[in-house]
This record gives structure tokens, sequence and C-alpha cells, in this order.
């Protein structure tokens, strides 16, 4: 059940609205801290500090919670300060991933901060000798209705916090009432990077901080036989310290330049052992090459039953590995403080990292502090946890000084775990009316998620320690078959997920296995609609029951009429549910086709979602636009590459993303849904807008592009012709 | 070896010992404390090390300090007086043209730079100045529309 029943009743001019507690339901990361006082404080200039236990990625999260805390406190923005995840700090709320952040924090914040409205109302009507409904509260203070006299924050708390507990039921702001929530309040943060304040890792500066840079094998499974190091030591000027530590390498030096000399040195002067070989058999035999490898299978769903072999139709589908590519580099700084460890990251997860560097290092965990501080974005687990493992064996190295180490471009192409390479295959059957009555999916993948976790083997330099720490194989599969299941209608089904362990690493990128199986899906889904003779938008229509659903279709369709088509453009459309159950998101591509040279130009895109209650409106557009770009992106663009003995996709030379001649113009509607729950967004477009692509792929030239990315050799190939 | 290197940064002039061969960028960020260039890629392919040499947007990470000393060097930092922002960087406020923002600084000075020279580009002039900026978070659109938003008001 979606939504909650709002009564509303006026005494005295006063609005109370309350929902039904049978609608409500704490979030989790509440139930797990439930005192008022995890959440916020009151300062002493009356401002409010509100602790997440999220980080800031540039989904503009820090925002929306401050909104949502200014929302139920009756506050202005500025008045309202968010502190990001920091151990022994903010709550633990695990990862800021999955989209989680608006629905988890951000809901955990607005009913604590709710909580604590209704508790210092409390306060100041027993102090006023005064009924809670004839009190008002605004700009931080409590007063009568029809007086003069206030009570700030301050005053009603004398000094102490609120260390009450949140129960249901939680007295919420009406949704008419609110001044800030779904409205597009612009960021604070944006005002200080323009600046050039200190925002990021990166920027951190500390007195008699130290420079440092790790190097890394020549393969993921070479070990170090030698390194010169007296002549490393007489060539770097500055050089403070070499770490070894079996296979791990670092130096640490006075000034960064140093640094990046040492680095280069110990490269030359480093002997590595012979490593195992890659299956370096070039992009077309590598989907050949997987689908080979020996899996474990799960029988994802199984509904009614498949009865014939014989399928209208069924094709198969490819998505290489592809890297998060983070503009900045992984970055991190660590300090050994006496018995103490303190470590600044962007990690996604302060509490997990800590538990893994906990174990990895054998040190307590109440020895370990480790605070986010946003790096630039990361679009799932990138270098971020890596470089702080890194960091925090250098300081132990090296203690008394805080050591900043940054990875460089070549670290972090080379090493990040990428989104997995998986193959797809579907098959369905019509009925007479050109209803889709069987349908047969597979997927094989590798892991979507091998984050720290509390795990040091999860950790990249645990492997390579004198002591290390082995990986198991594994992680999370689930991730595999997200968005495997098909939203639509269709009495049965069967889907099935191969898990294989393939060549390279691999750990969350940015939705998962949704990006691969949506694009699978929703291509398929154009493929059968052309088969039936319908129209993509009908037939999509016709399948689905959820409302919802229909209305960012038809939102697209309304956004999209009268868009016209010469010979050589075409328009494709897809759509998909993030994970089934989070936001709507209809998608919308206009790409021109140069069958010559085998271009593909994307001249706009549209989309229209749907994330139940806006938090902030702007902030969903920002996400939505720059998802279907970034994905617009992988698909035209993207694969890493690799050799014998490891990754050739070092640069941005050698992993070309999208630049801004390459940029589609964009146009994206929210529907806004109040009475909803808030989704996140940052995951719902980048599927449909694959799928969006090559579709309208297909419709300006005639090619069936099933194997990303979308190359100009592809176009020109014969294979890929209209031929069915 | 380090000697002294007299570079003038964001109007004023300093007197740094440093080793004459290292990137420009490293100088501003660590012995200058600026924050406006970052390291992207230490290879001149992303653009977020960008500065005004002599008013025209250059990259920073590869460019030997030494080389920058008879010129003047403006970062982010130097771009607003007396706590006044610059258009673009107003425009990019208006536009909420960022997520990460850690490519920002290279969009900020390349639009400087370009206004510098072409007070009235249309789309084509903008996308083609930022050719050597990346945004991976994909924030091209509100960028282009910020740098337009300024050039009304430069």
């Amino acid at each position: 059940m979606t939504g909650c029943l709002t009564i509303g009743f006026s005494l005295g001019g006063f609005s109370y609205g309350y929902s039904s507690p049978f609608g409500q339901e704490l979030p989790e990361s509440l139930k797990r801290n439930p005192n008022i006082n995890a959440w916020l404080e009151v300062l002493a200039n009356g401002n409010v500090r509100v602790f997440t236990g999220k980080l800031e990625l540039g989904q503009g999260i820090s925002t929306a919670i401050a909104q949502v805390a200014a929302e139920e406190l009756d506050m202005q923005m500025e008045k309202v300060e968010v502190i990001l995840a920091e151990t022994g700090r903010t709550p633990d709320e695990g990862y800021t991933a999955g989209s989680g952040s608006i629905e988890h924090s951000a809901m955990a914040v607005r009913y604590a901060s709710a909580a604590a409205r209704e508790k210092l109302l409390q306060l100041a009507a027993s102090k006023l000798n005064t009924p809670v409904e004839q009190l008002n509260i605004e700009n931080g203070k409590v007063g009568i209705k029809s007086g003069n006299h206030t009570l700030t924050f301050g005053d009603l708390l004398q000094g102490k916090q609120i260390t009450d507990e949140v129960h249901l039921p939680v007295t919420l702001k009406p949704k008419e009432q609110y001044r800030l929530v779904g409205k597009a309040i612009p960021r604070a943060d944006i005002g200080w990077m323009v600046k050039g304040e200190p925002v990021y890792v990166q920027d951190l500066r500390f007195p008699g901080m130290v420079h440092a840079r790790v190097v890394r094998p020549p393969a993921y499974d070479a070990k170090l036989l030698k390194l010169d190091e007296q002549y490393v030591q007489k060539n770097v000027e500055g050089l403070l310290k070499i770490v070894k530590n079996g296979s791990f390498l670092g130096v640490i030096a006075e000034d960064e330049y140093q640094a990046i000399q040492g680095q280069k040195l110990m490269r030359e002067s480093c002997t590595w052992s012979a490593s195992s070989l890659l299956p370096s058999t070039g992009e077309t035999n590598l989907k050949d090459y997987l689908i080979n490898l020996p899996v474990e299978s799960e029988r994802v769903r199984e509904q009614g039953k498949i009865t014939s072999d014989n399928f209208t139709h069924h094709a198969q589908y490819f998505k290489p590995y592809i890297m998060h590519g983070s503009i900045g580099p992984s970055c991190a700084v660590a300090f050994r403080d006496k018995d103490m460890l303190h470590v600044w990251t962007h990690s996604q997860g302060v509490y997990p990292l800590r538990e893994a560097l906990s174990k990895m290092l054998n040190l307590p965990l109440e020895n370990i502090h480790v605070k986010g501080v946003p790096g630039s974005g990361c679009y799932g687990h990138n270098g971020a946890d890596d470089v702080a493992a890194d960091a925090a064996l250098l300081a132990i190295a090296y203690p008394g000084k805080h050591i900043r180490l940054q990875w460089s471009r070549e670290d972090e192409h080379g090493w990040e775990p990428y989104g997995s390479a998986m193959i797809m295959e579907v098959a369905a059957n019509l009925d007479n009316a050109g209803k889709i009555n069987d349908w047969k999916y597979e997927v094989w993948s590798d892991s979507h998620g091998t984050r720290p976790g509390g795990r040091a083997e999860n950790l990249l330099v645990a492997h390579y320690l004198e002591r290390p720490f082995i990986p198991k194989s594994g992680g999370f599969s689930g991730g595999a078959y997200r968005n495997a299941e098909p939203y639509y209608a269709i009495p049965n089904q069967q889907v099935d997920a191969h898990f294989f362990k393939g060549p390279l690493r691999v750990s969350s990128l940015r939705s998962l296995g949704a990006y691969a199986n949506i694009f699978a899906t929703e291509s398929f889904i154009d493929e059968l609609a052309e088969k039936a003779g319908k129209d993509p938008y009908e037939f999509r229509l016709m399948h689905l029951e959820d409302e919802r659903a229909k209305d960012v279709i038809r939102k697209l369709r309304e956004l999209t009429k009268g868009q016209q088509t010469i010979e050589g453009t075409g328009i494709g459309i897809a759509f998909s549910r993030y994970k089934n159950s989070a936001s709507y998101c209809a998608v919308a591509a206009k790409v021109a086709v140069d069958t010559k040279e085998g271009t593909v130009q994307v001249q706009k895109m549209w989309a229209a979602i749907d994330s139940g209650e806006a938090i902030n409106s702007d902030g969903l557009k920002n996400q939505t636009e720059g998802g279907m770009i970034q994905s617009a992106s992988w698909t035209l663009r993207e694969q890493v590459k690799f050799d014998d003995h490891h990754i050739t996709s070092t640069d941005w030379a050698s992993y070309p993303i999208f630049r801004f001649n390459d940029v589609p113009d964009v146009e994206v509607a929210v529907l806004n849904r109040p009475q909803e729950e808030p989704e996140g967004a940052g995951e719902a477009v980048q599927g449909p807008a694959s799928a969006a692509i090559a579709n309208a792929v297909y419709y300006a030239c005639g090619k069936r592009i099933r194997d990303l990315p979308i190359l100009p050799h592809k176009i020109k190939s014969e294979a890929n012709d209209k031929k069915g | 070896m380090k000697e002294p290197v007299i570079l003038h940064v964001n109007g004023k002039s300093h007197t740094i010992n440093v080793d004459p061969s290292t990137p420009l960028l490293y100088v501003l960020r660590n012995q200058l404390s600026l924050n406006g260039p970052k390291y992207g890629c230490g290879l001149q392919q992303c653009g977020a090390c960008m500065v005004l040499l002599n008013g025209k947007a250059q990259p920073s990470c590869m460019m030997p300090v030494a080389s920058a000393k008879e010129h003047t060097v403006t970062t982010l930092e130097g771009l607003s007086q007396n706590d006044k922002l610059h258009p673009v960087q107003q425009a990019f406020v208006e536009e909420q043209a960022a997520q990460c923002g850690y490519c920002l600084n290279g969009m900020v000075i390349t639009a400087v730079s370009l206004l510098n020279e072409n007070p009235h580009p249309d789309d084509k002039a903008i996308r083609d100045s930022l050719h050597l900026s990346l945004c991976r978070c994909s924030s091209h659109a509100r960028i282009v529309r910020a740098i337009k938003r300024a050039a009304k008001t430069v």
C-alpha cells in the first residue's frame, strides 16, 4: 500500500494534518537509531545541525536533507547545517547506494525533525502554560499565535539536546503547507564550488601534511620480486619513506611532485613475477569467452508455464565491461596519531570501511575514525575505499603526519572495479492478438557488488600484503538480475541468472544489472512490437497494469508529439520501473545516423520521471538529465579494453567518453506525486536511455545493434541489417 | 633541485622555492593553497586543471611552473572581485550547473576565456570551446545554458 491517509482539521486557524498510524512506518535507519539527537542538535546560535549517515556525491542529498529538516521545523534553509557520514558522529546508514538516500536518510530526518517539533511544542506549552494547538512555530522560535512572547529553541532546551526516541504516530507537516519540500531549492555547495572553496577530499590540507603515491603491479596477480630502494632514495629529493608490504608499494615525500617522481622511479626500479594471462581475444570474442565460463545458476522467476520451445522471436544482447570513470581520481588522507587512526575519504560507506580497515590492520574499531568528505562523482564502488586503505597502511608505516594519497588517472582507470560485462538472451511468444504470452529470459554476469562491507579481503591492497587477505568469489549477485524480470503483464514467465567469475575486477556501477537488462528487454520489446504490427507506445501500454507506469509513457508521448524524422534520423522509446519497485521512467531518443561513416549523433533525449514525492524537483531533473547523457556515452562509446596482462584503457584517449559535441539536448518532465513514497532518482534513467537509443538507431537506418557499445563499424557491418 | 620562481597569481606576486619542472597545477594547489584548478588526469585530456594564462584558458597539469613566470595566472579564486561573483560564476549558480562539481573549474575558466574573446557565442562556439573539458556526471546541458546566460550579462 503506497501513500498514506491524511486527515486535516483546523483549530483556531492552525491546521494539523496527521497520517493515519496504519499508513506510517518508521524508516529502517531511524528504527536502528531512534533517539532524536542522533539525527539533530540545536546549536547555541539557534541553528540546527542535522546528521546523516549518507555522503554527498553530487546527487544533491545534503540539500534535500536540509530541506526536509527545515520544513518540519519551520526554519530557513540557511539555519540548517548538515553533517555528512562520519564514524562515531552520524548514524550508521551503511552505504550511500541503490538510490536509497531519500527513501532512508531523508525520511529518517523527516520523522526525527517532526518528532523534535512535537517535543519543542510540548516544552513551550508547558512553559507558556498554553495548549499546543494555540502555539506557532517559526524561524527557530515558538510563540502564542495571538501573542507576542516567543521562546527560542535554545530557551526551551536550556543547553540540552532532545534525547527522546521517535515513536509512531508522528505528526508530519501536511504537504499542502510545504514551503521548501518539492521545490527547486538551490544547492549551497554549488555556490562554494564556483568560488574554489574547499569542498572535496582532494582539497584537504593539514599542517605538516605530506604527499604519497602508490605503485600497482603490472597485472592483477603479479608479485613483487625486487625493488632497488637505494636507487629511488638517491634520486628523489624530499623522499621521506618507501613503504613496502608484500607486493604493496608506496612512496611518501614532502612535496607532491616529489612523490610523483618517486612513483615513476619506483616503477622503473622494480621487477615483478610473471602473471596469468587475461583472455584478450578482442571485443567480439569476449562474449563467447564469457558465456562459456562455468556458472552457478539461479531461477529468478517462474510464473505460469512456458510449454513451447517454438518462440515467435528470440535475440541475444551483450554489454561490455564499463568503468565509473570519475573525473577526479580517488584520494584519501590518513593520520596515525598515537593509537588513533584518522581517515578522510569519499567512500560511500564509512562504517563498513572502518570495519574492513580494522580487520586489515588488526586495529580495534574504536581506534579508527573515518570521516566522509565529498569526492568527485563516483557512480558506485570506484577506487575510494581502496585509496583509503592504501593511505591507512602508509599512515601506520609513517605515523605522526597527515598523509595525502592521490591515485593517478592510470591507477583509477586500471584498478577500479568495473561494471560487469553481461549477456542477455530473450525469447517470447505472441498470441493471435499480438500480446506476449510467454517470456523466457536469461542473463549471464559476474558480481555487481564487492564493496568492503566490513571485509578486509574486499579492499584492493589487502590481496597484496605480506599476509594477504584472499578474496572469496561471489559478492552481491542479486545486482545481476536487477530489472531482469519484466514489469509487463505476461502470463508465463521464466527468468534465470547465471553467475560466472570473469577476468576483470568488478563491483557496483550505477544501476547495477538494470542498465543491461533494461537495454535487452526494451530493445526486445520494440522488436516484438514490430512483429506484432503495433506502435511502440501502444505495445507497451497494452502490457502494463500500473497506471503510474502508463502515465510516464503517456507523458513521454506528449513530450515528443510533433517530432518529425527525416531520412537517416529516427526516434526510439523505452520504459522501466527501477528495481520494479522504485522510480518510473520513460525515455525517448532522437538520433541521426550516417550509414557511410557509421556515426550516430544523439540529437535530443526526453524523459518523463515519476519518483513519487519529489523532495527537490531540480535535483530530480539534474540527476535525470545527467543520467541520460551518461547512459548515452556508455551506450555509444564505452568498453574497457585489456591485453594479455592488464587493462589497456588507462586514460581518456584509450577510454573515450562523450565530449561536449556529442551531447544531445535534453528535456525532463517530473511527475510529482506528493502523496506517494519518495524514491531516489539517481539510477532510474540509464536503462531506458540505452534502449531508446538502440531503438532510435534501428528506425534511423534499419540496423538492429544488440552488442554494446554501438560503434561505427557495427553500423557499417552487413550482419546487423534489418532481416529479422 | 629547488630554485626561486616568481609567479603572478590572482593579482599577487609570489616567490616560491620549488623544482622549476613542477607542473604549475601542483604549485598552485600546494605551495599557494589554491583549490580552483584540480587534478583530473595530468595528461591535458580532461580540463579539470584549467587556469587563465593572460586571460586565456590553459591546462596547468603539464606546464612546468618556470614557464608561467612571465605571465599572469588567474584561478577560480581570482575571478570574483571584492566578494562579488564574476558573471560566469553567478550564472553557474543560477543554472545550478553542477552535480559533483569537480569539473566545474575547467568549465568556468574556459567560459571566461571564451567570453573574453567572443562575447556572444552561439551553441556551437560554446561546445567547441569546451572540447578539452570532460564532465562525467554529464551536466553538459546546464553548463551550456549557464554560459549563454553569462554571455547576456558580461
